[in-house]
Order: C-alpha cells, then sequence, then structure tokens
C-alpha cells in the first residue's frame, strides 16, 4: 500500500513538473525562434561514426541514381535558358522541359499543356488555393479543407480568413477520413474550392478521392488535392477522379529539392490568379524561369516511378508489414494511428503507451525517424493531425513516424524493429505510470491534480 | 531465343551485377542488385526476339548509368551506415 501510493505521488510530482514545462516553453517561444526540442540536440556526424538508418521517406527521399543521372547534362554543358528563343541554347533546354512536362502528365494521366512548374508542393498549394478563391471572389467567398492538411494549406487558408474569406475546416473520423456526407452538406452556393489531401503525410490515410471529385464535379465547385505523398506511389489519373487540381512534389518521389509541379485543369477551365509577377513563363501563372535541370530530375523520377510503381508498391508493403507485425507482436499496446485498410502502406504512424515519444526518438539515435511531420517536428506540441483524429493527449505524445520507400531493405526493417522493442521495453521499465498499468490501475481514473 | 542472344543476356546480366556491387551506398548498391536479379527473373519467359532487343537494349542504358553513377558516388562517399558494420553495437 504504501510503495502504491509513493509512486502514484511521484508520478503527481513528474506530471506537474512536465506541464510546467510545457508552459515555460509555450511562454518563452512567443516572439522567438520556433521551439526547440530540449532533449535531441543536433550535431554533425564525425568521420568515423556509422550513419543511422534513414526511415523518414515521408520527410523527403533519397534521390534515385538515374534521377541524377538525367539532370547532371543540364548542370554541365545544356545551361541554357529554356525560354531563349533565339539560339540552340535555349532550345535544347527548352526541348528537354517539354520532355519533362510530358514524363509528369504521363504519370497522372493529364495532357501536358496543363502542367505548371513549381518549386514543390508547398508553392502549388498555396498557387491553387489563393490563386483560386481570389480568381474568382466576386462570386465565391466560401472554401472547404480539412483539419489534418499540411500546414501549407491551412496557413494558406489562414491568410484567406484575412482577406474575408470563409473557410470550412472539416473534421475527420478517428480513422482519419472525411464524412462524405458532412462535406456534400457543407458546399454552398458560394463555395469556390474544396481542398482536400490525397494521402496525409503524417498517418499515411488515403482519402476517398474519387467520391470527393464526384462531389465536387457535380456542385460545380473546384477540387484541388494536395498528392505530393500519393503521386508515383498508387496508381493516379485526374480524369478518374475528377480532379481539377493536383500538387506534386519533386523531393517526395525520389527526385531533387525545389522542383514541384501543379495540375490545372483546361477542360473545364480552371482560372488561377498568379502569386508572382514578372516573364510570364508557364502561360502566365507563374513567372520566372523554369530550372531546367531540376525539372529534368522531376520528370525522371516520375517516368520512374510509372516503371517501377507495382514493384515498389509490392515491396513497401511487404516491409511495412513485417515492421509492424514485428513490434505489434513483441510489445503490449501500440497502437496504429489512421485507418488499417484505407492507406498508403509506407506510412506508418506508431503510438507506443506509456512511452514518451521524444525520449524513444532520443534512445532510437541509430535510426533516422520523426514524431510526425518535419516541418512541426522541432515543436513539443503534439501533432494536430492526430489530435484531429482523436488521438488521447498522451498517446499523441507517444507516436512515431516510420517511412519505408524504395531504397528500404529487409536487414534496415529488422534492425529498427529489434531497436524499437528493446527501447520501448526499457523505457516502460522505467515508467511509473507503466508499473501501475501492471498493478492493474486504470489511469483514466486518477484526479492527477490532486495532491 | 537464338544461343548468341542466350549467351549476350548472361554476360550482360553478371556485368550489370558486377557494377552495382561497387555502388559505395549501401541503399544504392542493395537496390541495384535485388532490382537486376527481380527484373531479369521477371523477364525470364519472354521469347520473342524484338522483346528481348528492346530489353537488352534498356539493360545496356542502365548499365551506363550504373557505370556512371558507382563513379559519383566514390568520389562522395560517405560514412557507412548502421547495418553495415559486422559489429553490433548497441546502445
Amino acid at each position: 500500500m504504501m510503495s502504491k501510493s509513493g509512486a502514484r505521488t511521484f508520478v503527481v510530482g513528474a506530471r506537474g513538473i512536465s506541464r510546467c514545462f510545457r508552459l515555460n516553453c509555450a511562454q518563452s517561444s512567443a516572439g522567438a525562434s520556433p521551439r526547440q526540442r530540449e532533449g535531441i540536440q543536433s550535431r554533425q556526424l564525425k568521420e568515423d561514426e556509422l550513419r543511422p538508418l534513414y526511415m523518414d521517406f515521408q520527410a523527403t527521399t533519397p534521390m534515385d541514381p538515374r534521377v541524377l543521372d538525367a539532370m547532371l547534362p543540364y548542370q554541365v554543358n545544356y545551361y541554357g535558358n529554356p525560354h531563349s528563343r533565339t539560339h540552340a541554347y535555349g532550345w535544347e533546354s527548352e526541348g528537354a522541359m517539354e520532355k519533362a512536362r510530358k514524363q509528369v502528365s504521363d504519370l497522372i494521366g493529364a495532357d501536358p499543356r496543363e502542367i505548371v512548374f513549381t518549386s514543390g508542393a508547398t508553392e502549388s498549394n498555396n498557387m491553387s488555393i489563393k490563386g483560386v478563391s481570389r480568381f474568382y471572389k466576386a462570386k465565391k467567398k466560401h472554401v472547404i479543407t480539412t483539419q489534418t492538411e499540411h500546414k501549407c494549406v491551412l496557413d494558406s487558408c489562414r491568410i484567406l480568413e484575412a482577406e474575408g474569406f470563409e473557410v470550412t475546416y472539416l473534421p475527420v473520423k478517428s480513422n482519419g477520413i472525411i464524412d462524405l456526407q458532412q462535406l456534400e452538406e457543407t458546399v454552398r452556393p458560394d463555395t469556390s474550392l474544396v481542398s482536400i489531401m490525397t494521402v496525409n503525410n503524417e498517418i499515411g490515410v488515403k482519402q476517398p478521392i474519387k467520391e470527393i471529385g464526384r462531389i465536387c464535379r457535380a456542385k460545380n465547385v473546384f477540387f484541388h488535392t494536395d498528392a505530393a505523398q500519393a503521386i508515383g506511389k498508387i496508381p493516379i489519373n485526374v480524369s478518374d477522379l475528377k480532379v481539377d487540381l493536383m500538387s506534386i512534389s519533386g523531393h517526395k518521389i525520389y527526385g531533387p529539392k525545389g522542383v514541384g509541379a501543379l495540375y490545372v485543369r483546361r477542360r473545364p477551365r480552371v482560372r488561377i490568379e498568379p502569386l508572382q509577377s514578372g516573364g510570364g513563363q508557364e502561360r502566365g501563372l507563374r513567372s520566372g524561369t523554369v530550372p531546367t535541370p531540376l525539372v529534368v530530375g522531376l520528370g525522371a523520377a516520375c517516368q520512374i516511378a510509372q516503371q517501377e510503381m507495382e514493384y515498389d508498391h509490392g515491396r513497401v508493403s511487404e516491409l511495412a508489414n513485417r515492421l509492424v507485425q514485428r513490434i505489434m507482436s513483441d510489445v503490449p499496446y501500440v497502437i496504429l494511428n489512421g485507418d488499417a485498410e484505407q492507406r498508403y502502406p509506407g506510412c506508418i504512424n506508431l503510438s507506443f503507451a506509456y512511452v514518451e515519444g521524444e525520449s524513444l526518438l532520443m534512445a532510437l539515435k541509430d535510426v533516422a525517424l520523426s514524431s510526425g511531420s518535419a516541418c512541426t517536428s522541432a515543436s513539443l506540441e503534439p501533432s494536430y493531425v492526430l489530435r484531429a483524429i482523436g488521438t488521447d493527449e498522451d498517446l499523441a505524445h507517444s507516436s512515431i513516424r516510420f517511412g519505408i520507400g524504395r531504397f528500404t531493405t529487409e536487414e534496415e526493417v529488422d534492425y529498427t524493429a529489434e531497436k524499437c522493442i528493446q527501447q520501448v521495453k526499457r523505457l516502460r521499465e522505467m515508467s511509473p505510470l507503466w508499473e501501475m498499468v501492471q498493478e492493474g490501475i486504470d489511469l483514466k481514473n486518477i484526479q492527477w491534480t490532486q495532491h | 531465343m537464338a544461343a548468341t542472344s542466350k549467351a549476350q543476356v548472361l554476360s550482360l546480366y553478371r556485368l550489370l551485377l558486377k557494377e552495382s556491387k561497387a555502388f559505395p551506398s549501401y541503399n544504392y548498391r542493395t537496390y541495384a542488385l535485388r532490382r537486376v536479379r527481380d527484373a531479369f527473373r521477371e523477364n525470364q519467359g519472354v521469347e520473342d526476339p524484338k522483346a528481348v532487343e528492346q530489353l537488352l537494349q534498356k539493360a545496356r542504358e542502365n548499365l551506363d548509368i550504373i557505370r556512371r553513377q558507382v563513379s559519383i558516388g566514390k568520389m562522395y562517399a560517405a560514412q557507412r551506415t548502421v547495418v553495415e558494420s559486422t559489429q553490433k553495437k548497441f546502445v
């Protein structure tokens, strides 16, 4: 009895400290740079040190050697401006750019003239959300998106709200998928755009894009989807899905960083107010010289993705199953976040109950992992995506995202699983919460504020 | 499949494996080896001489890519990853 109550007070104390700590952090961060992780210090690898395994394929992917091989000639010899119309340097670059445009459009079943090259999916998302709603603002003032979108979509919507637009942030069900009926009811006569991502970057769930496309087409609303995490990994055809705008990123499909594309439908035509003013490149939608080597890389990455999709998908599924089975068969109280079926298998988000995600990430220093999106990984707040699917705060704090991709091996998966199991067990051994669970105390019934 | 073609296929297969083994990066090396083996296995049953010639052409192009990329990889080699070390160290 004594030991039990002792443990209880101890836990209360620890909890109080952590709460204060979080509070302090929140206060000190006001106006300062983004909150830094207290525990995880950034540090360069030494020359004789071994490199950690890469298991964060949602953050970015290594470039495929075939992509680099396609790009190098344009970094070395063919440096002409693709918009130069008066000499061979320009013509050869233009030819390469148009070939790349064709490769991108082939992957999604579009016409090459519907592809606009951008600097990445963030720019593509900004362009579609701000561009479409601003163009149609005279008549339409409403935009619909979801709570689990990427930061750049949510932030673009915030800007629109400040400009006088109305934005509806649809909630998602506990499996991370939106309610189609609710979407249908939310669409109004003055809705100009619906923006819903294809595959979520944190929990990997696939939204029912085809059904959403049908609803939007029937209601005469433009439909934008952020497909950065889906392109080249699952089959996507813009005419089947009835998508009007689609964002594509180069570095998520083994291509170069700093390049992406936006698909803009021509029939029925989608009009956009451009964000950038200038030379009128890309049909006036995106001024600025197209970076030939980067778009050649994006094109090559799309072509390879098309060829390798089936092979890669099979392998990624196999490895993902292997990882989940290994971990789940050896460790209890592990929860897979997001729908178990409607998902891209290469993105696995697991919550390890009674373990702090931060501590686990620190303990797994031999594996490059993340607790969620790279954009928000510096923050101590639990992920807003996990909060949107209704994950308990404790579980949201104990989540880790495993990313598997083209270059992942069985050995790496086994190593990660083994390390993960070992560290979760070790951390739980040290956790008073875990001790209480073992004793059969229901943690939910404890009033933590009591002293 | 003609006899000369069969010999060609085999020699190309061996060359591809040999060159792939030279990738300094663990992930590129294992991928190249795996992909070459799987592609040849997948197309084992192809009989049509035209299709065989097309596949051989693709293999030759890939061989050139692998050779170039191995050279580049060697110029900028990085540390080995933790799964490559024979001595497993535990935290």
